[in-house]
């Protein structure tokens, strides 16, 4: 089977491990990724105000780039990309009067009319692969391991692009039990991270992270699970400094989903660019007895 | 708050400014505050959600000019989804920031970033913090 893949930005330079454990754990399932062809940036925010449309060009530009290829659906990796993409096409799809004038914008372009779907992961796994078929081909099950998951928001809201419900987390947790690993719920799992407040005054993001972190310490997670590059770093990379600081008191190592989906499938750590994570991250891998044997 | 309505405390050009910017009917709001007790980012807001939407309700854009509220939100949508009125209170936020963005202010200054948090930074977040709180 191969699909169409939207990478983003952010996964080609810092978040380079959340798409190279993809692209490893996909191929163990006959799966090849094909990256679109002259992909942009999706502008990362849906723009939010009714008469801005300049902003809806970048993401439509993508998904021309799909249909153009042939694609009915665009996979994408990044909570944030997938958000933008996703809501860009609903306009594409359901507003007429908006469709109109992009599309006469783009005149350079083939016309769109929302034809791709764009997919997260998690839903293309549990939609085109299945848990059960996932659970037979784990090779190294995360026995053990107990992982929080952590949507944040752009997963879930608003509802018209949300992967599941909000306040729902079967996608990831189905995925996380079928890869052996214990799924510890905990209910900081779809507040903010702080998002891009971290440009805007660092401590505001910092103890709306710790407010997280603390509360999956609590529930017993020894890691969170997440999809999304900036809730990574406001939650992973920037945990060192709050253990440092005090504000919180037990670290919980975080991965991307691709990651533990990667390693249980036995594909080689090395592969899944574990040191973009925190050495944390590893470390805990090593103990639970949760990587392939060299 | 207590706000006496006068011919000086509302202004319905500016109520339907923002009504058209956000796409939204700020008048539904009923004040229940369900917005605030959602909003991961209130600790770092002068005024709450709640109280944004009531100023917003009587077009009073240059009392909210001086408020950091709309500026501290993270556009998480977590008031949007529970609002029981069905407003879509992240859209009244940017409708608020885009009132100042659209007259060539910035609320961030990109080039007053140290460089070695740019190169640590993951670009969503630049991205991001740039379209939201820069013009």
């Amino acid at each position: 089977m191969k699909i169409s893949y939207y990478p983003g930005c952010t996964l080609k330079s810092k978040a380079a491990n959340l798409e190279a454990a993809a692209v490893a754990a996909l191929a163990t399932l006959g799966i090849d990724v094909e990256e679109i062809d002259r992909w942009n940036c999706c502008g990362a925010v849906f723009s939010l105000t009714a008469d801005d449309l300049i902003h809806q060009v970048g993401p439509v530009r993508n998904l021309v780039r799909a249909k153009e290829q042939g694609a009915t659906q665009l996979v994408t990796l990044c909570s944030m990309c997938y958000n933008t993409l996703a809501r860009a096409n609903r306009i594409m799809r359901d507003d007429a009067v908006k469709r109109d004038t992009i599309n006469r914008f783009m005149d350079e372009e083939i016309d769109y009319a929302g034809e791709v779907e764009v997919v997260h992961l998690l839903t293309f796994l549990e939609r085109e692969v299945g848990w059960q078929k996932i659970r037979e081909k784990v090779k190294v099950p995360l026995e053990g391991l107990r992982v929080a998951p952590y949507y944040g928001c752009t997963l879930q809201r608003p509802a018209d692009v949300g992967i599941e419900p909000f306040g729902s987390f079967h996608l990831m947790t189905g995925l996380l039990e079928a890869l052996g690993a214990t799924v510890t719920p905990f209910a900081a799992a779809d507040t903010c991270c702080g998002s891009y407040q971290v440009l805007n005054g660092e401590a505001g993001a910092r103890s709306t992270a710790a407010v997280i972190l603390d509360n999956a310490a609590a529930s017993g997670a020894e890691a969170l699970a997440t999809s999304c590059p900036l809730c990574e770093y406001n939650l992973g990379k920037q945990q060192g400094r709050l253990l440092e600081a005090g504000q919180i008191t037990t670290a919980v190592p975080t991965f991307y989903f691709t990651q533990l989906l990667a390693v249980a499938l036995g594909v080689a750590p090395e592969s899944c660019l574990f040191d973009l994570n925190s050495a944390a991250s590893l470390d805990l891998l090593k103990t639970k007895n949760c990587l392939v044997a060299a | 708050m207590t706000l006496t309505i006068t011919a000086q405390t509302i202004s319905i050009t500016s109520i339907e400014q923002l009504n058209e910017l956000s796409g939204e009917n700020v008048k539904l709001c009923m004040q229940c505050a369900t917005c605030t007790g959602m909003c991961p980012m209130t600790a770092e807001m002068d005024l709450s959600p709640r109280t944004v939407m009531h100023l917003v309700q009587f077009g009073m854009l240059d009392r909210l000019g001086d408020s950091n509220t709309c500026w501290k939100c993270a556009s998480c949508h977590a008031c949007t989804v529970k609002c029981p009125r069905g407003i879509d209170i992240a859209k009244v936020m940017e409708a608020l920031r885009q009132h100042v963005l659209r007259t060539n202010r910035n609320y961030i200054e990109p080039s007053a970033l140290p460089a070695e948090r740019i190169a640590e930074l993951p670009q969503i977040a630049l991205v991001a913090a740039f379209r939201k709180l820069t013009s």
